[in-house]
């Protein structure tokens, strides 16, 4: 492919960030730096116990509180529309918003703190000293009873798979079986979940960190019963989301809640420590790896059974399985999962949710398999290396991955890798390792909705109610606008991050730009069409006559198709018909055909280096090199960013992030960012992303897949493998802390 | 947090004075009792501002060959202070591998040496802790206690302390200088923080309303520069406490340890010296039998206190370490990576200045 | 009870007077000054996005009693372009490099990053070594994973104001002091 099939004049360039200047002076405002005239602040008192009821709350105390303007309780909350625990669609999850004085889990909203200042709201929660009536919990997996998910994810097959696996099994010349656990993870976004929330009548003004803003308004009009047009949200920057913020919380609407309350503007942020429960997590799983294979390495047999845990009274099972169901070629695949109810709060989508704890756990088994067999990771990897899906034998869209398993080992140095572990030591006598994991995730796509204005002064808008959670897509969309309008970008306004705008689908799923791109594309293309014909119908420009389909747009110019030299811009076309503009929408959505007739996924090699000490067991990733392919770049500057968030998500996933329940109490007792460790920046010393070319003619019309949460898989299990190979020792309970090593 | 009131002394004698009052406590940077305040740990009616008291924020290396480091002095003045680097090499480094560059800044001498246990029942309201709620229990007992003490604990507490900065002071017979109610007095480090025994509650022997001024190194401290190191393991490269640390001083007489020094870190609930190792050390030439055998008596009395017999093992494995790396001799510049086992070259002669990514693996 | 105090905030002395002996530098700046560059993410000295200059050191602002920082002065992302020696608009070089090297995504953490990066090139105690970077810059959590980016950035900014023949840069980190 010709680098001018790949990048338009915007499209492939390294553009740095448009909203770069706002995040580096401090202008980019997030939710909770609005503050509208009258505002006051709201605290939330969570809950202590994680089963049973609130018995008393001292609201006389907390009133008397110097500042303190209300308590909102169970006893006085507004009521709702509708019962916040009403499941009249799969994603809408049940909330705690003190329609009653149930406790369901640890941290639980219990009630809400009105106050002058914040720190009288503060202290006015403190001194709400609930007492409770507790039962007995359960939290840990599989303590309760075991039962078949009726579907896993987003509404995905609880099971699925292919061939006879007992058959395989027992044809196998090599087999392993090993059970890996992966922790509870919780999202734990920079910024934590707030609303800054204003009512006019039955009219609501809302700041609120969302990653689809459409979703939280349709959900609100439903709470609060009023139409979605009266609920205006506006999140111009978003401090991170990673699944936590796919859909309104409980926090978030109960800030809405106490401004009905009190009559006033309220601002409600949560604490970091409340995030520990009602927002949201990964939920803890034990995966059972049972794979066979002949003596070539070639897998007559894959079995990927998932145990998870969901709450008591909320269903999200965490689709570990899935990825086994694209990746690997194996003779015969079973994929299960089985869940167990707990006194936690409702786990929900987090980055990579299911592919990312299913793949340390696929990742990990393969490699140990492959020392089974005395086979190099990659030759295995290869060996299996599915030419089509391995399930449903469809054709994939596309699929670089041999490419980027190659790119990758050239430029890791993987070749002069030893086979046994133990073999490696630096200068320092460190112990070193290498290992390789393959990266994996569906290339999806929402439903969104663009708007393309083309303007008499020869600039552009182009408007759509998406999300920046700092994927770049307020840089992205600009690009793929300016491409589709032949405009240079500087010349292309972008609006989004605002409800009124057309729906931009969700920032989730690694969809986003590829859904809202692929609106933005087609409403340009759309308000071209408009422009065309204005012109085309017109004796008196040069392009009369010339039909729609037989001009292009470049430079701000249309000019015919079959006559470059016959041209004119988009100011003289609109002027002359006295128009201040033309505008059009399009739409952004998969098309189901070819979604039926190919597979479609990212994948990508993540070749990582571990140093390990020898005698102390404390790890440190000193290299790490991803290849992806995904599809069309749109800009390789944000997408290396992209990808190496993802990669350190990976360490996280295989080295650090574990929330830890006391099981007596069900309560998070390292839930703070001093005890629930995220990787810091001397972590991740190296780090290198190559883009590896992939074109896909079927993906959608730019063929641009997602990359969010593609880094994050195959990183886990390749640092879990080097882990291995630089100790020898085969650490199954994820996250590998360094008392695991001390053998 | 509390409502407060908040009072600023010009003097000392004002401070102890403002500080008689009930339920006052002494704020300095507030890195840690602020934070304490915000979780609902400590509720005090009053701060007493320390900040601005004249005298407490100077180093001062005394004709006796001592250093009196005053209780203002930031974590991070006194950590690149260019003669207490060269000096105490080991206080540099520990207080380099505390907190972060941040917290440094603001954390003074006398807040470090009096910080609070990081166990989670502890700064946990919700839980029973007999050191914030004396006769409540101990959650941690039975709960989730892999960090917790293995040295030192009592049926009623298993914390540990989580100084960095406190366990080469201990090593180096760091005196705590105190003014009182009562006039001033002077306390070993090794005797100021107490285990917990019954009353988990008395962290230290401090009594109400006295104030710390000045932490001392007595003459003689500096006599272990050449051959001194702070290691620290734990859970993330850099910003976070110590799983176990130690603290090794050696004065060496040729090929021989003339006396050495050793305080283990986040084992107990105080820094925790180990005088028999340090016995066994005294005299001997620095080989690993020496090293293994003054570990073994380093945690001869240690015991779980819970889900945590790992650390007994892992603090034999420093102690051996710490020992290996001062006999070596303390680099000429405190690491890159402070403290940390990525920095430290038990094995290579020198000090790899390259990048740990480039190149640096070599197979053997 | 009312607690008269005063701060340079950003170049300009203000006298406030705090209703309220609780209330935090970020508390103080984010509710009551309308300066909302400083970020709460945590609250609890845990996370460095609250993180801003206080009489040129950086410093985490969750943990600071206002009270207590009385004639302080102090720089907070608002300020810090005001502070380029080019003068006017132009972003301090710190900032112009976060921009360059993509040394962010969400851009929540990115204040306290910069002020963070800003005050460690004043302490000196880098050069031009990317593993003391790396360590004096891991105060200050980026959920989005950017370090690579930011310690990219570090360096380069450092290399820009610390070039002999760019002495306002020298200039810039003595008045942040």
């Amino acid at each position: 492919m010709s680098e001018r099939q790949r990048h338009g004049a915007s499209i492939g360039q390294p553009l740095t960030r448009r909203d770069g200047p706002d995040k580096v002076t401090g202008a980019a405002r997030y939710s909770a730096d609005f503050k509208p005239e009258g505002l006051v602040h709201a605290v939330m008192a969570v809950s202590a116990i994680a089963r049973g009821r609130v018995t008393h709350l001292d609201v006389a105390a907390a009133e008397a509180h110097p500042g303190v303007i209300a308590v909102m309780t169970p006893g006085n909350a507004p009521k709702l529309a509708k019962s916040p625990d009403l499941k009249d669609n799969p994603f809408a999850f049940r909330l705690d918003l003190l329609q009653n004085d149930g406790v369901r889990y640890a941290n639980q909203p219990i009630a809400v703190v009105i106050g002058q200042t914040l720190e009288a709201a503060t202290e006015g929660a403190a001194l709400l000293a609930p007492r409770y009536e507790a039962e007995p919990v359960s939290v840990a997996l599989g303590a309760g009873e075991v039962f078949t998910p009726e579907t896993i994810g987003a509404g995905s097959p609880t099971s699925e798979g292919s061939g006879d696996v007992a058959a395989g099994m027992a044809a196998a010349e090599a087999r392993i079986e090993a059970s890996y656990d992966t922790a509870a993870q919780y999202h734990n976004a920079l910024e934590p979940h707030s609303s800054v929330a204003q009512w006019d009548g039955d009219r609501l003004t809302l700041h609120t960190p969302t990653q689809a803003l459409w979703i939280a308004k349709g959900r609100l009009a439903g709470l609060f019963g009023i139409p979605p047009e009266n609920i205006h949200v506006i999140c111009h920057y978003l401090g991170g989301g990673f699944g936590s913020k796919g859909f309104i919380a409980a926090p978030q609407i109960l800030g809405i809640m106490a401004a009905k309350f009190v009559g006033r503007p309220v601002k409600l942020v949560t604490r970091r420590e409340q995030m520990f429960g009602p927002v949201g997590h990964r939920a803890a799983t034990r995966q059972t790896l049972k794979l066979g294979a002949t003596r070539d390495g070639t897998l007559t047999a894959l079995d990927h059974h998932t145990l998870t845990l969901t709450s008591r009274h909320d269903d999200f099972v965490e689709p570990s399985g899935i990825l086994s169901r694209h990746l690997y070629a194996a003779g015969a695949i079973s994929t299960t999962h089985a869940v167990s109810r707990a006194d936690i709060g409702t786990p929900i989508f987090m980055r990579a949710p299911g592919e990312a704890s299913g793949s340390v756990a696929v990742e990990s088994a393969l490699d140990e398999l492959a020392l089974e067999l005395d086979l190099d990771p990659l030759e295995i990897r290869l060996r299996n290396y599915a030419e089509v899906e391995p399930i449903t034998h469809r054709p994939f869209s596309s699929k670089a991955l041999r490419e980027c398993y190659a790119q990758g080992a050239t430029r890791f140095g993987w070749a002069s890798r030893p086979r046994q572990p133990r073999q490696m030591r630096d200068a320092d006598g460190l112990l070193v390792g290498w290992g390789l994991g393959t990266a994996t995730y569906p290339a999806g796509m929402m439903q969104g909705e663009a708007r393309a204005t083309i303007r008499a002064d020869g600039t552009a808008l182009i408007e759509t109610a998406a999300q920046d959670m700092g994927q770049g897509a307020w840089t992205v969309l600009a690009q793929i606008g300016a491409d589709g309008l032949g405009l240079p970008v500087d010349r292309v306004d972008l609006r989004i991050g605002d409800s009124n705008l057309p729906n931009g689908g969700l920032a989730g799923g690694s969809t986003g730009t590829a859904t809202s791109g692929t609106a933005v594309h087609n409403a340009t293309q759309a308000a071209i069409a408009e422009l065309a014909a204005l012109a085309v119908a017109d004796r008196a420009s040069p392009l009369y006559g010339a039909g729609n389909a037989g001009v292009t747009a470049a430079d701000g110019r249309l000019a015919r198709r079959d006559d470059p030299a016959r041209s004119e811009s988009f100011s003289e076309i609109l002027s002359r018909v006295g128009k201040a503009c033309v505008e059009a929408k399009g739409q952004g959505q998969g098309d189901p055909a070819s979604r039926k007739t190919y597979a479609m996924h990212a994948h990508g090699a993540v070749y990582a280096e571990v140093k390990v000490d020898p005698d102390l067991g404390q790890i440190r990733v000193t290299r790490l090199v991803g290849a992806f392919a995904a599809g069309r770049i749109v800009n390789p500057h944000l997408v290396r960013s992209q990808y190496y968030g993802g990669m350190i998500w990976g360490v996280s996933l295989a080295l650090h992030e574990h929330a830890v329940l006391d099981p007596r109490s069900g309560r998070v007792m390292n839930g703070n960012l001093a005890e629930y460790h995220i990787p810091v920046n001397a972590d991740v010393p190296s780090m290198e992303a190559i883009l590896v070319e992939e074109h896909d003619p079927h993906v959608n019309p730019l063929g641009i897949k997602g990359v969010g949460e593609l880094g994050i898989t195959g990183t886990a299990g390749a640092i879990a493998n080097a882990v291995w190979h630089a100790t020898g020792i085969r650490v199954r309970d994820i996250p590998i802390t360094l008392d695991k090593l001390l053998g | 947090m509390k409502a407060f009131d908040y009072v600023r002394p010009a003097s000392v004698a004002e401070a102890l004075a403002a500080a008689a009052r009930p339920g006052a406590a002494y704020l300095a940077a507030g890195t840690n009792l602020v934070d304490l305040m915000k979780g609902g740990v400590t509720r005090p009616d009053v701060l007493v501002d320390i900040t601005r008291l004249p005298g407490l924020a100077g180093i001062e290396h005394r004709s006796d060959g001592s250093t009196r480091i005053g209780a203002l002095v930031r974590n991070a003045v006194l950590a690149h202070d260019p003669t207490i680097a060269t000096r105490y090499p080991a206080l540099a480094e520990a207080l380099l591998s505390g907190a972060s560059g941040q917290l440094r800044n603001a954390a003074t001498t006398a807040g470090n040496v009096l910080q609070r246990t990081r166990c989670q029942y502890f700064t946990d309201t919700a839980s029973a802790c007999n050191k914030r709620a004396p006769g409540t229990g101990c959650d941690a007992i039975g709960g989730v206690n892999r960090a917790h003490a293995v040295l030192g604990w009592s049926r009623h507490c298993i914390a540990t302390h989580p100084s960095d900065f406190c366990v080469p002071l201990a090593a180096l017979d760091a005196v705590v200088e105190i003014e009182g109610p009562g006039g001033p007095r002077s306390v070993p480090l090794e005797a100021f923080h107490r285990l917990p025994g019954d009353h988990p509650e008395r962290e230290t022997v401090l009594e109400p309303g006295e104030l710390v001024v000045a932490v001392t190194l007595p003459p003689g401290a500096d006599g272990f520069a050449a051959h001194s190191r702070y290691l620290k393991v734990r859970e993330r490269t850099s910003y976070a406490f110590a799983v176990v640390s130690a603290a090794v001083a050696l004065r060496m007489d040729g090929n021989r340890i003339a006396q050495a020094r050793i305080a283990l870190g986040s084992v107990a609930l105080k820094p925790w010296r180990a005088r028999e190792a340090e016995s066994l050390l005294a005299g001997a030439a620095p080989t690993p039998e020496t090293f293994a055998q003054a570990a073994q008596a380093a945690l001869a009395e240690a015991t779980p206190s819970g889900d945590n017999a790992y650390k007994i093992e892992l603090a034999r494995r420093i102690v051996v370490r710490a020992l290996t790396l001062s006999a070596a001799g303390t680099p000429a510049r405190v690491p890159a990576l402070p403290a940390s086992p990525f920095a430290a070259s038990p094995f290579a002669a020198t000090q790899s200045a390259a990048s740990p990514s480039a190149g640096a693996s070599t197979h053997v | 009870m009312s607690f008269p105090i005063t701060l340079t905030v950003n170049g300009t002395a203000r006298s406030l007077v705090l209703e309220d002996a609780r209330v935090t530098l970020l508390d103080l700046l984010r509710e009551r000054l309308d300066l909302t560059g400083a970020k709460k993410g945590c609250d609890r000295g845990q996370c460095g996005a609250c993180t801003i200059l206080v009489d040129g050191v950086r410093v985490n602002s969750c943990l600071a009693l206002a009270v207590s920082h009385d004639g302080a002065s102090i720089t907070t992302i608002e300020g810090l372009a005001g502070t380029n020696p080019a003068g006017g608009d132009a972003l301090h070089p710190v900032q112009a490099a976060f921009v360059e090297h993509d040394g962010f995504q969400c851009g929540f953490c990115t204040p306290g990053q910069i002020l963070s990066a800003v005050g460690l090139i004043q302490e000196g105690q880098t050069g031009g070594d990317p593993e003391r970077v790396r360590e004096g810059m891991s105060g200050n959590l980026c959920r989005c994973g950017a370090y690579a980016g930011i310690t990219e950035a570090v360096l380069a900014a450092h290399a820009a104001m610390t070039a002999p023949d760019v002495l306002p840069g020298r200039q810039l980190a003595e008045d942040a002091a």
